[in-house]
C-alpha cells in the first residue's frame, strides 16, 4: 500500500442524517407539522441502499443505525486514521428527489443547518458542502449565499443525475453565485431519479444503477464543456465527486475529435477540451476503477496529462477499498503529495483562508 | 473527419495496389421514399402516405438535433444521378468500395422500422428493408454483405424475421441500436438474441435509435455534438445491461459487434464493473464471472470515429487493453465524419495487428473466406 501523508484532506465523506425527524429541529412550525401530519418516511436514495455493501464497509457498519452516521466512528476510522487536516462532508441525504420547490428548500435549509451544529461545530477538520434545491434555482441561489457566510462551506453539492443537464443555461445563476463567492461545485453520484437512470432507460439492478453513474458524469462533462459555462465563469471550479476518474482521458479523445468536426455549433468553446478540463475540473480519488497492477494506473495517468487533476478521497462511509488501502499502489511521493494535499488546496480556496484565520 | 476530397482515380492497377480492407460499417439509403414500396404489402403503402412513421421522438421528419451536414453525410456524395448519399451502389463503388480497396463491405440500413411506436408497421419496414439489401446491393456486389434489421422492441416477432433468414449467405449479422425503451439486457429482447444464437449470427449494436429516453440520464441537452458524443455513454449502458442481466450466460455462443460508438471507454467500463460485481455480485447471480471476462470473449468493436489521442502510445495501451483480435475497421460511408483507412492507424504496429485490423478480424467473425 501507499502510505497517506499527515496534513491532507479527504474530500468526500458522507456523514449520514439518522432519520427524517433529526431535522425537525431545523424547521419552521409549518413543516414540522406537514412531516408529521403527513407521515412522511425518511429520505433514503435508492442509489445507496442502507444494507448495500457498496453503502459501507463490512467494519465500519455500526451495531445500530446508519452507517456515517457517528461523528466519534467518523474520527476514529476514517479522519485519525488518514492523519487529514480537513475532511469535507458530503451528506447524501436524498432531500432532491422530492418535486416540491418548497418543500426541498425546506429540507435542505435543514441539512445545512444541521451539519453546522451536528458536525463542523463538533470537530475542527470538518467543513461542509451546502446542499441546495435545485428545483428552484433562485431558491438555490440564495441558500449558496446564506450558508456561504460561514467560511466552513467549501462548495455547493449538486448531484450528478437530475431534471436538466448540468450545462443548461437556466442553472448559470447558481454557477455565478458560487463562482463570486469562491466555491467550487461538487459534482456527486446520485440520481434525483426525475429522469431514467441510465440514458437508455431503467435498469433492472442495483449495481446497473451504480456502474451507470460514470456515464451521467460523461455525458454531464460534455453538457458543462459544450454550453460554456467555463467560458463564461473561468474561475468556477468543479469536482467531480465519486465519479471514477479512468474513463477520462478516452472520454476527452472522442470529445475532442468531435469539438474539432462540429465546432460551428458551439463556437463559443474556445478552447480544447482538455486545456478545459484542466483549468476547471477535479475528481476525486475513490473509486480507482482500474485492476490492481500499478503499471496500468500509471499508464492512466499519463493518459490524463497532468497530476493536478485528483483530489484525495476516502468516500467515507462508503466501502471502495480495504484497510488503509485509500491510495493504489505504486503511486510516487510527489504524486502523493500532490493528491492529498496540493490539488485539494489548490482547488478548494476557502481552506486557505480558515488556515490563515 | 469531413476531409475534402480530392478527384480519387478510377479503380485500376494503381489502385488495386493498396491493401485489401473491410468496411465494416456502411450505411446503404434509398434514393427515393417509393423505393421500399415494391417489398411492402399495398396496405403499408396507404398507412404510410397517411400516418409516416410514428417514431420515438416528436418530430414526423427530420432529427430534433439537427446535423452538421445533409443527412449527417458527406457534401461528396451525392451520386451523380441524384438521390441521397450511399443510395447509388455505382457511386458507392466509384467513390468508395473500389478506391480504398473494400473487398468486405457490411451494409448497417438505418431509418428502418427500428424505434418505430407501431410494431406491425416496424415489422413490415423491417422485413421490406431485408429484401432490399438482396435486391439492391448484396446480389449486384459480392462484396457487400447485409445485416438483418428486426422490429427492436418486438422479440418473439423480430426473432422470427431472424429465422426466416438464417443461413442465407447474403446476410453476416443481425442489427440492432443501443437506444431503444429499455436497456438491451432485458428480457423483451433475449428472443433476438436467442434467434441470433440459433443462426450463427453476431448481432451488431450501432449506435443511436430511439426509445423515447432523454440521451443523458440527466434529461435532454442542448445541442448536437451532445449526441453525437453521448452515444458512447448510451452504448456502455446497454453493454452493462447485457452482461448483468446474464445474456452472455445464457447465450453461450452469442456474439456482438458494438457499432460506431467508440471503444476507448471499454477497459474503464470492464474495469469498473469488476470492482462493482466484486462488491454485488450477490444480486445478480445469473453472471457467473467477471464482467470484462465476457466483454473480452464476447465484444468485437468497429473503430469508426477512431478514438485520436495525441500521443499514440496512448492509443497503443487501449487496443492492448482491448486486444488488437477484436477491433474492425470501418469507414462510416458516406457520413460526414468517415474516417480515411489510410489515415487512421499511426505507425508502429505489426504487420499482424494490421491485417487483423483492417481485414482478419472482420473475415473471421463474419465467416468470409
Amino acid at each position: 500500500m501507499t502510505a497517506p501523508l499527515p496534513g491532507g484532506v479527504d474530500c468526500d465523506l458522507h456523514p449520514a442524517v439518522p432519520h427524517l425527524t433529526s431535522l425537525l429541529p431545523y424547521m419552521n412550525d409549518y413543516w414540522r407539522d406537514q412531516v408529521t401530519t403527513r407521515g412522511m418516511v425518511d429520505l433514503v436514495s435508492q442509489s445507496y441502499p442502507t444494507n448495500s455493501p457498496i453503502s459501507s464497509r463490512p467494519d465500519w457498519r455500526p451495531a445500530q443505525g446508519k452507517p456515517g452516521s457517528d461523528l466519534a466512528d467518523m474520527q476514529k476510522q476514517a479522519l485519525d486514521p488518514f492523519k487529514v487536516a480537513y475532511g469535507i462532508c458530503n451528506p447524501l441525504y436524498a432531500v432532491q428527489m422530492v418535486f416540491s420547490e418548497d418543500m426541498q428548500d425546506t429540507f435542505c435549509r435543514a441539512l445545512n443547518d444541521w451539519l453546522v451544529k451536528e458536525w463542523l461545530d463538533k470537530d475542527d477538520r470538518l467543513r461542509g458542502s451546502i446542499v441546495i434545491p435545485t428545483q428552484s434555482v433562485e431558491k438555490s441561489v440564495a441558500e449558496i449565499e446564506r450558508c456561504a457566510r460561514d467560511k466552513r462551506f467549501v462548495q455547493v453539492l449538486m448531484l450528478v443525475m437530475g431534471d436538466i443537464p448540468l450545462g443548461k443555461r437556466a442553472l448559470w445563476p447558481i454557477y455565478a453565485t458560487a463562482e463570486r463567492l469562491g466555491l467550487p461545485i461538487g459534482i456527486h453520484a446520485g440520481s434525483a431519479y426525475h429522469n431514467p437512470p441510465t440514458s437508455v432507460g431503467w435498469g433492472s439492478y442495483h449495481i446497473e444503477d451504480y456502474v451507470a453513474q460514470a456515464q451521467a458524469f460523461q455525458t454531464q462533462l460534455t453538457s458543462l464543456i459544450v454550453e460554456g459555462v467555463f467560458a463564461r465563469h473561468p474561475k468556477l471550479k468543479m469536482v467531480m465527486l465519486e465519479s471514477g476518474f479512468t474513463w477520462l482521458a478516452p472520454f476527452v479523445w472522442r470529445l475532442h475529435k468531435f469539438w474539432r468536426g462540429i465546432r460551428m455549433e458551439t463556437p463559443w468553446v474556445d478552447r480544447a477540451p482538455m486545456e478545459i478540463v484542466q483549468s476547471n475540473i477535479r475528481f476525486s480519488l475513490q473509486p480507482v476503477d482500474a485492476p490492481p497492477d500499478s503499471a496500468v494506473l500509471h499508464r492512466l495517468f499519463d493518459h490524463m496529462q497532468s497530476d493536478e487533476l485528483i483530489l484525495f478521497s476516502t468516500d467515507y462511509p462508503h466501502w471502495q477499498f480495504d484497510g488503509n488501502d485509500a491510495l493504489p499502489d505504486g503511486l510516487s511521493s510527489d504524486l502523493v503529495r500532490k493528491i492529498m494535499i496540493d490539488n485539494p488546496l489548490a482547488t478548494y480556496g476557502r481552506l486557505k483562508e480558515t488556515v490563515r484565520a | 473527419m469531413n476531409i475534402q476530397l480530392r478527384e480519387r482515380p478510377e479503380a485500376g492497377a494503381k489502385v488495386q495496389a493498396k491493401v485489401a480492407i473491410a468496411d465494416c460499417d456502411i450505411h446503404p439509403a434509398r434514393a427515393t421514399k417509393k423505393e421500399l414500396y415494391p417489398f411492402l404489402a399495398k396496405r403499408w403503402h396507404e398507412h404510410l402516405e397517411t400516418y409516416q412513421g410514428h417514431p420515438y421522438q416528436g418530430m414526423m421528419e427530420g432529427p430534433p438535433y439537427p446535423k452538421a451536414q445533409p443527412n449527417a453525410s458527406r457534401r461528396d456524395a451525392y451520386p451523380p444521378e441524384g438521390g441521397m448519399q450511399g443510395s447509388s451502389l455505382s457511386f458507392m463503388q466509384k467513390q468508395h468500395l473500389d478506391p480504398n480497396n473494400v473487398v468486405l463491405g457490411v451494409l448497417n440500413p438505418l431509418k428502418t422500422g427500428q424505434g418505430l411506436r407501431n410494431h406491425d408497421l416496424a415489422t413490415a419496414i423491417c422485413s421490406a428493408i431485408n429484401d432490399w439489401q438482396i435486391e439492391k446491393w448484396t446480389s449486384k456486389d459480392s462484396r457487400l454483405k447485409g445485416s438483418i434489421v428486426v422490429a427492436n422492441e418486438d422479440g418473439i416477432t423480430a426473432a422470427k424475421e431472424i429465422r426466416k433468414r438464417a443461413g442465407d449467405p447474403n446476410y453476416v449479422q443481425v442489427l440492432l441500436l443501443s437506444r431503444n425503451v429499455e436497456p438491451l439486457g432485458q428480457r423483451r429482447y433475449w428472443p433476438i438474441y436467442e434467434a441470433a444464437e440459433e443462426a450463427g449470427l453476431p448481432v451488431g449494436v450501432h449506435a443511436f435509435g430511439f426509445g423515447g429516453n432523454p440521451i443523458t440520464a440527466s434529461g435532454w441537452p442542448s445541442y448536437y455534438i451532445e449526441e453525437m458524443v453521448g452515444h458512447s455513454q448510451c452504448q456502455q449502458t446497454a453493454l452493462a445491461s447485457l452482461v448483468l442481466e446474464g445474456v452472455f450466460e445464457r447465450y453461450p455462443k452469442l456474439k456482438m459487434v458494438m457499432i460506431e460508438a467508440g471503444f476507448g471507454w471499454a477497459p474503464s467500463l470492464a474495469w469498473r464493473l469488476d470492482r462493482t460485481w466484486q462488491r454485488l455480485k450477490s444480486e445478480v447471480p445469473r453472471v457467473k464471472r467477471p464482467p470484462s471476462e465476457y466483454i473480452r470473449d464476447r465484444i468485437w468493436w468497429t473503430t469508426q470515429p477512431m478514438e485520436d489521442p495525441e500521443r499514440r502510445d496512448h492509443l497503443f495501451d487501449v487496443i492492448n487493453w482491448i486486444g488488437w483480435d477484436k477491433l474492425l475497421f470501418a469507414t462510416d460511408y458516406p457520413h460526414w465524419d468517415f474516417d480515411e483507412p489510410s489515415r487512421v492507424l499511426p505507425p508502429g504496429v505489426s504487420e499482424a495487428n494490421r491485417e487483423a485490423f483492417y481485414l482478419g478480424n472482420a473475415k473471421q467473425l463474419y465467416g468470409i473466406s
